[in-house]
């Protein structure tokens, strides 16, 4: 009589498909690896960085201006075109400005509330801060903006409150400077200003607090513990640490400007500005190199703008 | 350094209740006690990270509270380090000097000078994420005294350190202190820290100090139940058989190595007590055996056997009868007070 084994020692026959296949990329993990990363990275390689390549590519297409045709030949006159037109040059410059004061003013007044979340606010009330942070969010950019247009309009509710307050003076004072006045709030570089300060200040928020989150408590104790004032405390160490943030959040700013094409045609003075020049000279004339020309220029203002932070030591603490 | 009936409360809790000690110039003095007991609490009162809702606190003659913490002549050294994580260790070390405005060849000079002394030499350059465990609290020691403070708050450093670096940090830090001759005012959990460390320790349990000794008199005469179990592992004795020991009401402790034992059958010395019970574990520790023993009336007892020089009387086994005898002497009685 044969005794039945009390345990079967052989190894369980390897059955189907699927089993084999999981067996294989257990033993090879670097392979799974490569296949979890594989359609994230085709998206990536493909669709982002694939398009700013097409992009760059078809700035450097001549452009036929007898027959409005675009010719694949490659060229530098578009470059030429964009850098030697006054007019060109004065819609960079126009942009670049407006996207350096946004980011400023953004850091200025997102500082602070990103201080007060991160080292202050509990609970509910830090709760009620981030969704007063995302709120704005919520809704359409363009309802947002259309409705910042009513507000600084000639008979929008700043100009009454200005008037009821017996500021009326003032704001015509304002609007009557050179640069940033302009006939109204509505169409002046200070009330295209305000809607980019508004639109994009979540941006700015977010980063800086998520940096000064990660800020342990201890350390700020330390800083006073080995004599440091409040204030010494603030530019030793919080400054320094928050830094990072402050630069992810001004690339959002800065950015997000420089490629804006709507607030600047709802809200604003008649001269153009990057996105506009963009959407243009892609649409109505048909130019697309001089439109992707156009495009490239933040692009490489924000290399240059990253390469500035660098030097300045901004990922020093990250 | 003094507290005068120092409460800190928050909302309805006290996190302490009415403290008073002092602690001497030059002093190495531990405050030991289970988390939530207060000793951290007294700790930050005493940097200045919090203040008491009432009460003192006297430092070197002057009134603390209100005073905030970068005007008090002491230092911490924190449980977490809180290195500055963007700058070399050289600048951590520092960073007392720099926010006095000492000029940065100076400042780098006395933090090199830091570093040498907690054998951490030519590592200025480097980053604290570089470091490790031991070493970061070797920087967070040097920075601490760079500001020559009188009185070094230290804030349960060696809890995140392994055993055997924990040990020699231990000497290194009595060491240091004895040589700066400034006051160290320690706080842990761990009695064993406490003990071989101190000059006095103060045993902390719900806010109140519930004894301050030297470790030898908390050790060998522990004021209540709760100090007897914390510091050290002791026996309490309480009920029927303590009023039969001891020839009247009461509570006592017996430290585990004072007990003797043995079969039933053995007679006790003159001077002794004895308990019989039955062995229930024993439990070869190397250098002892720890034995286990349920005696009717008053639970289960611990007593250490040592491994070598033990009487050649035989041990009873697991499950057997065992006779538990210790000199009248050994046995202290507490002042009252439940136990742990």
């Amino acid at each position: 009589m044969n005794a039945a084994p009390a345990f079967d020692s052989t190894p369980p026959r390897r059955g189907g498909i699927g089993r084999r296949l999981s067996n294989l990329l257990y033993r090879r993990s670097g392979l799974l690896l490569l296949l979890l990363l594989l359609p994230p990275l085709a998206w990536f390689g493909i669709v982002y960085l694939g398009s700013l390549f097409a992009l760059l590519l078809q700035s450097f297409y001549t452009f036929n201006d007898f027959t409005g045709q675009i010719e694949r030949v490659l060229t530098l006159d578009t470059y030429v075109a964009l850098f030697s037109a006054p007019a060109h040059i004065d819609i960079v410059l126009r942009t670049l400005a407006m996207a350096v004061a946004v980011t400023l003013a953004c850091a200025l007044i997102g500082f602070p509330i990103a201080y007060f979340m991160a080292f202050h606010a509990r609970g509910r009330m830090k709760a009620a801060m981030y969704l007063a942070v995302m709120l704005p969010l919520w809704s359409s950019y363009l309802v947002r903006v259309y409705a910042w247009r009513l507000l600084l309009a000639k008979e929008g509710i700043v100009a009454w409150v200005c008037a009821q307050l017996g500021l009326g003076g003032v704001l015509e004072a304002v609007l009557a400077t050179p640069l940033v006045g302009g006939p109204t709030l509505s169409s002046s570089y200070l009330g295209m200003f305000l809607v980019f300060t508004y639109v994009w200040l979540p941006f700015m928020i977010l980063p800086v607090q998520a940096a000064l989150e990660r800020v342990p408590g201890s350390l700020l104790q330390a800083s006073a513990d080995l004599g440091a004032r409040p204030r010494q405390t603030f530019a030793h160490v919080v400054l320094p640490l928050a830094f990072p943030g402050v630069v992810a959040g001004s690339i959002f700013t800065f950015s997000l400007t420089l490629g804006d094409y709507i607030i600047p045609g709802v809200v604003g003075t008649p001269g153009f500005f990057i996105g506009q020049m963009v959407y243009v000279q892609q649409g109505t004339a048909g130019n697309v190199p001089l439109a992707a020309a156009f495009s490239v220029v933040p692009v490489l203002l924000i290399a240059a703008y990253l390469a500035l932070a660098r030097r300045l030591g901004a990922f020093d603490a990250l | 350094m003094e507290f005068v009936r120092v409460s800190r409360r928050y909302g309805s809790v006290h996190a302490i209740e009415e403290l008073s000690f002092r602690v001497a110039d030059g002093e190495f003095f531990s405050m030991l006690g289970p988390s939530g007991s207060g000793k951290t609490t007294t700790l930050r009162l005493i940097a200045g990270f919090e203040q008491p809702s009432t009460g003192s606190i006297l430092i070197h003659g002057r009134e603390a509270a209100g005073v905030p913490p970068y005007e008090r002549d002491v230092n911490t050294v924190f449980q977490d380090y809180a290195l500055f994580p963007h700058m070399n260790v050289a600048d951590n070390v520092a960073y007392g000097l720099m926010v006095k405005k000492v000029a940065r060849a100076e400042r780098l000079r006395q933090a090199e000078a830091m570093l040498e002394l907690v054998k951490l030499g030519g590592f200025g350059r480097r980053r604290p994420g570089e470091l490790s465990g031991g070493q970061r609290q070797r920087v967070a020691l040097a920075r601490a005294l760079i500001n020559h403070p009188r009185v070094l708050l230290l804030d349960e450093p060696l809890g995140a350190l392994d055993l055997k670096l924990r040990e020699a940090m231990q000497s290194e830090l009595k060491a240091l202190q004895r040589r700066l001759g400034i006051t160290f005012i320690f706080v842990t959990h761990d009695q064993g820290e406490a003990l071989s460390m101190s000059d006095r320790v103060a045993v902390f349990r719900h806010g109140r100090i519930e004894q301050i000794d030297t470790p030898r008199g908390l050790y060998e005469a522990p004021a209540t139940a709760f100090v007897a179990t914390f510091v050290g592992t002791s026996n309490v004795v309480e009920g029927g058989v303590a009023e039969r020991l001891l020839g009247r009401a009461g509570a006592f402790s017996i430290r585990p190595e004072r007990i003797a034992v043995s079969t039933p059958e053995a007679a006790p010395a003159a001077d002794a007590v004895a308990l019989d019970g039955r062995v229930v574990d024993i439990q070869y520790l190397g250098a002892h055996s720890r034995f286990e023993v349920e005696v009717a009336g008053s639970g289960r007892l611990t007593a250490l056997v040592p491994s070598y020089g033990a009487p050649a009387a035989p041990l009873p086994g697991v499950g057997a009868p065992a006779r538990l005898s210790w000199p009248r002497a050994a046995m202290h009685v507490l002042d009252g007070g439940e136990g742990a």
